[in-house]
């Protein structure tokens, strides 16, 4: 009999979510209650662990986004990019934006556009005189980026040094700056950039709709929101293959990779919270902007959301 | 009434209390899920018989096949960096599902590890009086210990606390087991560098039988140079083996009570034959 319930549980360990769920304990509350993983924290605590687990994994915040996606983030990032199709003399603000992906990505994009734009104005040139063309060469020299510029946001000091010396170490620096800001009350003037991203950094923000409100602030009109995140996977089979996945193999990654398993442990949790595609257009919808919607990737286990302020 | 590496949970009589998981203020559990979309709700329900709930502060329950994971990741991790001691820890705790009740029985069984897991003492800076103990004379456990520690500048307060045991009393022998492993270093009179390490665990392999144990005896000497590899091979190791089988169960041994002794004096009542 008792092996017979253990055989039960240990089954449905293995399928199903965390030996992780807590259960109730009726106490008094201080403050809004929020969500914190599975736990219920107050606001003021659930930004503080927020912020304690990211100072531990930033270091190697990286490596573990390799290992976890084997890889793949890289490719949802590029996507996103891509999506964005930045032409030179954008600027961009990226929130959340730690350890620069999205910003080097960017500077790479904006990049080899201006040297395309630059090549196709030197088949122009093919018939212009020797003074002319030096001429063309000196102002287009030292604008590789072709003005564009990016600007790096993010609440945690840790997660902005390590991308600061990620930087300095693959050789970025024209074009970047790095500031500490909060989402939810951005460190800018209003009307300012000409596209917001929000990679993976939404789902951490503890008050999603003011970082929604700040970020239609900011942004120029016509400018464009775009938000890349973890979110809900509606197959079934895919979905319980996500979950034990998830739950059985991130933490004990994180544990065995970082040294950290309560800080994965969060970050599976906070997947699960995090509201769904179309509860997340509701809300950017709400916040002002325009012409919203969303794109799957990878059967929803990552949306881009998409926005525009007219 | 043995489960192997079952989810039991331990008789409260003398269990610390179980505490929120993460340090920083009330952390409340919630019972209903907010978001009715989350469709788990009722999964939540259901997994009430196998709870969620501490056994020990620092306790992290895991699933059979977490722990399984757990185990080849931190092997691996252990062999490929040899700094990662809460690698070789978590690998304890993971494959010591049969060794450590063995060992919490023996202890049960003998008057003086009976004792000790009643009161369970600790080994650490806090309750150790290390005045006292460098008074000492020369040759007494006490003194010889401290020695130990000061010579390699190591400290009883870096054995990390276990995680993922799931039985709150198999939680303390191997806590005791990790912090009367320096007890063990000066006993065996072997210092803290990569041969005196393989050696001890040699000893403690035969001793306790962890598995943890056995794969740093073997695995341990693939980073010695030759030539300490046939000292140990000659000579430490078949000395190790011996002692180790002679020797009645360390963890038996109420070494709290016993810093007086002189070291040679409690080696021959324990049965470790003199160092080489």
């Amino acid at each position: 009999m008792a092996a017979a319930r253990l055989c039960r549980c240990r089954c449905r360990a293995l399928l199903s979510r965390p030996p992780g769920a807590p259960r109730a304990l009726r106490g008094l509350a201080a403050g809004p209650e929020m969500h914190f993983g599975f736990q219920t924290v107050t606001e003021a605590e659930r930004r503080e662990k927020i912020y304690q687990v990211f100072e531990s994994v930033a270091k190697k915040y990286d490596v573990m986004n390799d290992s976890m996606t084997l890889g793949i983030h890289r490719l949802w990032k590029d996507i996103l990019i891509h999506k964005m199709n930045p032409c030179p003399g954008t600027l961009l603000l990226d929130v959340a934006g730690g350890t620069g992906d999205i910003a080097f990505r960017f500077i790479n994009y904006v990049r080899s556009v201006r040297e395309r734009q630059l090549q196709r104005k030197l088949k122009h040139h093919q018939n212009l005189s020797w003074q002319e063309i030096f001429e063309s060469y000196q102002e287009d020299k030292f604008n590789s980026l072709g003005d564009s510029q990016v600007v790096v946001c993010d609440i945690n000091r840790e997660m902005l040094k390590v991308g600061k010396q990620k930087a300095q170490h693959l050789g970025y620096s024209e074009g970047l700056s790095w500031v500490l800001g909060n989402a939810e009350e951005l460190p800018f003037d209003d009307d300012k950039f000409d596209v917001y991203t929000i990679a993976f950094g939404i789902r951490n923000v503890t008050r999603i709709d003011l970082a929604l409100q700040e970020a239609y602030r900011v942004l120029k009109p016509g400018g464009r929101f775009l938000c890349l995140e973890f979110s809900h996977v509606s197959n079934p089979l895919l979905s319980r293959l996500y979950d034990l996945y998830s739950f059985q193999v991130i933490p004990v990654l994180g544990e065995v990779i970082a040294g950290d398993w309560k800080s994965y442990q969060y970050l599976v949790e906070s997947i699960r919270r995090f509201p769904p595609q179309e509860e997340l257009k509701e809300m950017i919808e709400d916040a002002g902007f325009f012409k919203v919607n969303y794109e799957n990737l990878n059967f929803g286990i990552v949306a881009i959301h998409s926005g525009f302020k007219l | 009434h043995h489960s192997l590496c079952g989810l039991r949970k331990a008789p409260s009589r003398s269990g610390p209390v179980p505490q929120p998981v993460l340090p920083a203020g009330r952390a409340r559990l919630s019972h209903s899920d907010p978001r009715g979309w989350d469709g788990r709700g009722v999964e939540e329900e259901e997994e009430e018989e196998e709870g969620w709930h501490q056994l020990y502060p620092g306790h992290i329950p895991t699933s059979p096949l977490q722990k399984a994971l757990l185990a080849a990741g931190s092997a691996v991790m252990a062999l490929y960096d040899p700094y990662r001691h809460d690698m070789v820890a978590v690998l304890g705790e993971t494959t010591g599902c049969l060794a450590l009740p063995n060992l919490r029985d023996k202890m049960k069984h003998h008057p003086e590890g009976y004792r000790i897991l009643q009161e369970r003492p600790r080994i650490r800076l806090s309750t150790l009086d290390m005045a006292r103990l460098r008074e000492l004379p020369d040759g007494s456990l006490g003194r010889e210990y401290v020695r130990f520690l000061e010579d390699n500048k190591v400290s009883p307060d870096t054995r990390m606390p276990p995680k993922f045991v799931d039985d709150e009393e198999l939680a303390y022998v191997i806590q005791r087991y990790r912090e009367v492993h320096d007890l063990m270093h000066t006993l065996l009179g072997m210092p803290t560098n990569m041969l005196g390490e393989v050696v001890v665990k040699w000893f403690e392999a035969v001793q306790t039988g962890l598995p943890m144990c056995v794969l740093g005896a073997a695995f341990g000497p693939v980073r010695l140079s030759a030539r300490k590899l046939q000292v140990l091979a000659t000579e430490l190791v078949p000395w190790a083996i011996r002692s180790g089988r002679n020797a009645s169960c360390i963890l038996n041994v109420y070494y709290e009570q016993r810093w007086e002794q002189p070291v040679e004096s409690l080696r021959e009542e324990i049965g470790i034959f003199p160092p080489p």
